[in-house]
């Protein structure tokens, strides 16, 4: 297959970007859109010319670190799918690809098509977590969790923190990521002693960040690799106020 | 936002229901009646103040989240987003600003005139004849093309506002939203459909 690349080129954050024209010949339809990259990016070192950075990791959908923004839409034209798991086939022969990075106030370029997603990490740092006594573990059968909550748990833990959530939506707004992190807390028994501090600090730290605020156009859901559902956005609304309404005060 | 948008979609249905009286055919007696009632009736003075809080908190703060928002993608991408979304959740804003413009025209025409800050017209027994005021209005066919191209777009901003503000609330459920969803189209529908009858009535068969 042949296919010209329009990719986004940018030296280093501070530099102005701009595009690049790759014409590109003899592509497998097998190859991954990753594999097609480091096809190029060959051809590219060969002729002496600078590689196109990108970034990746496990290159089998779990690491969420290989988000690009293919053709207008997150991780490419098929649902369901990071970027390293889409395939050449699912483009058509001779079609022009345009690749930018994910654009948000909150996910500076790098490099590239690189960009920093370290404020998903800050808002992790801010209540992403449950407090422990680290011991033995605990036999498992003591907290007993209904297999429907079980099952809602993990649909909201397989969040790969991978941002195209945040590249798809019109507002930029980081709440289906912020959704998937509270709620894989908020519906357990482990969690739910600090939900409500949990929820007020990941929301402050989320909108400290510069995310833009949610209106409900439900293109995360749409665009989300995981298929992480937009309830969890509701479900972290619900999480919110209530924390909001029945905040104690300190004695 | 979402508080305030559901007070102004409440409002809606009772303005509707007392603007259908104009069609009952008594020559707008119905219709007068209920509104001398209800611009007398102390209750309403109050409500009248919670409204006009009501429009000024929506407009302010849709306002101020389509600025943020804007702002929260300094670089903008090249290709459209080509991601799935409801249309009209995409033009929330737009749609928005021409309920405003409406909602400025539809001021002066008619609220103005109770205050005494435009003067009253001649064909108007009395500062609370809204009856036949609405009546000249919509013999006009200018006019009545710029109340149908509104109520469309008001109800292009209710078929979404309507879940979206159960969803903003937290007020979700696998067995109720789904209801929730038809019930909003329903709800846009009747209210454009409702308001839009009356002058066309006006405009064709009066
Ligand atoms: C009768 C008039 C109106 C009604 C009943 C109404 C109702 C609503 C409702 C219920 C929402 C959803 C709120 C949420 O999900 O949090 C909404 C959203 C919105 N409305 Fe209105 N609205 C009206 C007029 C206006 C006007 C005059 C503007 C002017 C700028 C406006 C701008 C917006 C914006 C920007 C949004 C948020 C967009 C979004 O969340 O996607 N609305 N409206
Ligand atoms: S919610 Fe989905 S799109 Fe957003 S970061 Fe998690 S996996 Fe990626
Ligand atoms: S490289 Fe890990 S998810 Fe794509």
């Amino acid at each position: 297959m042949n296919f010209t690349l329009k990719i986004w080129r940018q030296k280093n954050a501070n530099a102005k970007g701009s595009f690049q024209t790759y014409p590109l010949k003899d592509v497998s339809p097998e190859m991954s859109f990753l594999e097609m990259l480091d096809y190029l990016n060959n051809q590219l070192i060969s002729q002496g010319k600078e590689p196109v950075t990108f970034e990746h990791d496990c290159r089998e959908g779990i690491c969420g670190s290989c988000g690009l923004y293919i053709n207008g839409r997150p991780h490419g034209p098929q649902r369901s799918t990071t970027t390293c798991e889409l395939h050449m086939r699912d483009f058509k022969d001779g079609e022009t690809i345009v690749v930018e990075p994910w654009r948000s106030k909150a996910f500076p370029v790098i490099k590239d098509l690189i960009v920093d997603r370290s404020s998903f990490e800050r808002i992790m740092h801010a209540g992403g977590f449950v407090n422990v006594n680290v011991g033995c573990a605990p036999e498992s059968n003591s907290s007993p969790i209904g297999k429907l909550i079980a099952d809602k748990v993990f649909d909201a833990a397989v969040c790969i923190g991978c941002g195209a959530c945040v590249a798809a939506c019109k507002n930029s707004s980081a709440m289906l990521y912020a959704a998937a992190k509270i709620a894989q807390y908020a519906m357990i028994p482990q969690g739910k002693v600090e939900a409500k501090e949990r929820v007020d600090k990941m929301v402050k730290q989320m909108d400290t960040e510069g995310f833009g605020f949610c209106s409900n156009t439900y293109a995360c859901e749409f665009d989300c690799p995981k298929g992480i559902s937009t309830d969890f956005i509701a479900l972290m609304n619900r999480e919110f106020f209530s924390s909001k309404a029945c905040k104690q005060k300190h004695a | 936002m979402a508080l305030a948008g559901m007070f102004l979609m409440i409002f809606l249905i009772f303005h509707l229901a007392t603007n259908l009286l104009m069609l009952a055919g008594d020559g707008g007696k119905a219709f007068s009646e209920a509104v001398t009632f209800l611009s007398e009736s102390p209750l309403i003075k109050v409500m009248e103040y919670v409204l006009f809080a009501g429009f000024l908190i929506h407009i302010l703060l849709g306002v101020i989240l389509q600025l943020h928002n804007y702002r929260s993608r300094p670089v903008k991408y090249h290709t459209r987003l080509r991601s799935e979304t409801s249309t009209f959740s995409r033009f929330m804003f737009h749609t928005g600003v021409i309920i405003f413009v409406f909602l400025v025209i539809h001021l002066i025409n008619f609220f103005f005139i109770r205050l005494g800050w435009v003067p009253q017209p001649d064909y108007a027994a009395h500062k609370h004849d809204f009856y036949s005021v609405a009546v000249v209005l919509f013999k006009n066919p200018w006019y009545t093309a710029i109340y149908l191209v509104s109520f469309v777009f008001l109800g292009f901003h209710l078929k979404h506002a309507f879940q979206s503000s159960f969803q903003s609330l937290g007020l979700n459920h696998t067995k109720y939203t789904p209801a929730i969803k038809v019930i909003g189209t329903i709800y846009a529908l009747g209210i454009s459909v409702g308001f839009a009858i009356i002058p066309v009535y006006f405009l064709f068969f009066y």
